[in-house]
């Protein structure tokens, strides 16, 4: 068994505490996550997604349980070096940027850690080619189109070289093949290293890659398990307003017209052969 | 309302060591009435034509006719008002556009400035709210104190609530969830065909540029490099990928599906449920034979 890296322990956060009456954004949440490993956030609006990632990285402190990282409980005096290690990309980059240019923005956390200035030099240029950004270095943060400010923000929090990197909805308004380049930068660098990811997504072919899906509902950990085990739930995740994987979604829809399948399918490749082996193929 | 843009170019920070061209020559026809997709990859200047469709960004060269409204470069306008208050447009970051003390007065702000009396801007703000699925608890909350989703879902409210003529969306399901997504989706859709209302959907869903729209522009390096139906957009898979686009997942779908039986449906598939209901004609059709 890997070690364990992140670990929530019946951890309870409201932002309004004089409101009795309002329910916790998070809810008495536990789970672990170990050193290595791919795990997607899924839930419905306000369930309590970016609040958990913020109760991670330390910007919140929760008001009952524990947050653990690295095997030590997270307070205000282990902050630092905790976020050193680890690589954030908000939901909104807007909000996470402090530096004038791009290169800027992307030196700042290395040089806040004390990396030599060298070294930051070679890293900032190499997360920004990463993402396809070396055209923009001396651009500022806040005037660029809104997928340009998520690469940037991405190469921020690759440049690090964490060892857990937390992405919030990181790629929404990334153009298809954007969202791929990205998708592979994150699978080499655990290729490379021993990156834990941790990804918040509304996109289920991307939960689809994880190795464990964690399912958020009013607060609640509503379920945990490997995207077939999360998937195979099938109705029941539609009517917490989530969706199902497209080879999901067509299965269904071929068997209401009365085309026979011989199993549930979650990838495409599988569908097809499926419908291969029990309607042409004959 | 008709919207044209004829030869537009745009420059962001003009005669500054910041200058930026965004937008060259640009032609785009808008009937009134129709659904209008926009797509293109990162930074092909979608965001900043959208811009210019209510006169927040003047072209520096060309011009744009909104409705009766011409905007030129370099030219005062004094109509730019009832523009505004007929193009609504969502922006692609929630935070742009929300402002006020709480939930409920953002989405009431921009009837009650056209001169809606309060009353009628709230009923209109509750019902929306509730169209929009806003959990009601948030209504008396800061629109900065709400998950990212929410936010977008009150900003869509905010512009739904001006009864524009024209409805603009510059990624409006980003940071939706699915449900949401397609909910919201399928009320702009029914609000573009009760309503009349033009719609302008920028979109990195190839799969709802299919779905809803009449006619599709691909922006590609700050220029509008092609213009057509769904089915002439996405009938030729080279030419997308030349402009940094893909083909909607279920048009991807068809062609693995056809080279397996080697065979080919007789069109594009732009939705599952024309996939499923193609495939299951041809499979009754070769059990007959
Ligand atoms: N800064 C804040 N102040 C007060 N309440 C907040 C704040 N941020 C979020 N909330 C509330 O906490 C709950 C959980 O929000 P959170 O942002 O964690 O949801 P989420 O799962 O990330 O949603 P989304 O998918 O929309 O991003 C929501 O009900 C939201 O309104
Ligand atoms: N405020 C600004 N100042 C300077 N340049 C800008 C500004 N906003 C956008 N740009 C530049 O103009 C070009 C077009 O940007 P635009 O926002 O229109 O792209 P987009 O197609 O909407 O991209 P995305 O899909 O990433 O949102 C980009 O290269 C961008 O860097
Ligand atoms: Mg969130
Ligand atoms: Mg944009």
């Amino acid at each position: 068994m890997k070690s364990e890296i992140i670990s929530l322990q019946e951890v309870t956060f409201t932002y309004t505490e004089e409101e009795k009456n309002i329910r916790p954004a998070v809810d008495n949440v536990s789970f672990t996550i170990y050193e290595g490993e791919w795990v997607a956030i899924v839930g419905h609006n306000g369930s309590g997604k970016s609040t958990l990632a913020r109760l991670m990285n330390g910007l919140l402190f929760p008001q009952k349980g524990t947050v653990r990282i690295f095997g030590e409980t997270l307070n205000e005096q282990n902050l630092w070096e905790t976020r050193s290690q680890m690589g954030m990309v908000f939901q909104n980059p807007d909000n996470q940027f402090v530096g004038a240019t791009v290169q800027d923005d992307v030196a700042f956390a290395l040089e806040n850690n004390g990396i030599p200035f060298e070294e930051m030099v070679e890293r900032v240029q190499q997360s920004i080619e990463k993402v396809n950004m070396s055209s923009f270095m001396n651009s500022e943060p806040h005037h660029l189109s809104g997928g340009q400010k998520q690469r940037v923000a991405i190469a921020g929090a690759i440049a690090l070289q964490p060892r857990i990197l937390l992405l919030d909805e990181a790629t929404s308004m990334l153009d298809p093949q954007g969202r791929e380049e990205v998708l592979s930068i994150v699978r080499k660098l655990r290729e490379e290293t021993d990156l834990t990811v941790i990804s918040i997504t509304h996109d289920l072919e991307e939960a689809l890659l994880a190795d464990r899906i964690i399912m958020m509902n009013q607060g609640e950990k509503y379920a945990v398990g490997s995207p077939e085990e999360i998937f195979l739930r099938g109705q029941e995740l539609v009517d917490l307003g989530l969706d199902l994987p497209f080879a999901m979604n067509v299965s269904r829809l071929l068997r209401d017209q009365g085309i026979e399948l011989v199993a549930e399918h979650m990838s495409e490749e599988e569908l097809v052969n499926d419908l291969w082996t029990s309607h042409f193929n004959k | 309302m008709d919207i044209t843009l004829q030869q537009v170019s745009y420059a962001y920070a003009k005669n500054t060591p910041f200058e930026k061209r965004a937008l060259f020559d640009v032609n785009l026809d808008i009937p009134s009435g129709s659904y209008q997709a926009i797509i293109g990859h990162t930074g092909s200047g979608k965001s900043t034509v959208l811009q210019h469709l209510n006169a927040l960004l003047k072209p520096t060269e060309g011009s744009i006719k909104i409705g009766d409204v011409l905007v030129k470069a370099d030219q005062k306008n004094k109509h730019l008002r009832k523009v505004r208050q007929k193009v609504g447009i969502v922006f692609q970051f929630p935070e742009h556009q929300l402002f006020d003390e709480t939930v409920l007065k953002d989405i009431m702000f921009g009837p009650m400035n056209f001169g809606v009396p309060a009353e009628e801007a709230k009923s209109r703000a509750i019902e929306l709210s509730r169209l929009l699925g806003l959990p009601e608890e948030v209504l008396e909350k800061s629109p900065f104190d709400l998950s990212g989703g929410q936010m977008r879902r009150v900003a869509i409210a905010g512009v739904l609530a001006m009864n524009p003529e024209v409805l603009v969306l510059d990624e409006p399901t980003a940071g939706l969830d699915p449900r949401g997504r397609k909910e919201i989706m399928d009320l702009f859709y029914r609000l573009h065909q009760e309503k009349g209302l033009t719609t302008v959907l920028v979109t990195h869903s190839m799969e709802d540029a299919a779905r809803y729209a009449d006619r599709i522009a691909i922006m590609h390096d700050g220029k509008c490099v092609l213009e057509g139906t769904p089915q002439e957009i996405f009938e030729n898979e080279e030419r997308l990928l030349d402009y940094r686009l893909e083909l909607p997942q279920c048009v991807k779908f068809q062609k693995k599906v056809e080279q397996m039986m080697g065979k080919k449906l007789p069109t594009i598939c732009l939705t599952e449920e024309k996939l499923a209901e193609e495939l299951a004609r041809l499979m009754k059709e070769e059990r007959e034979v």
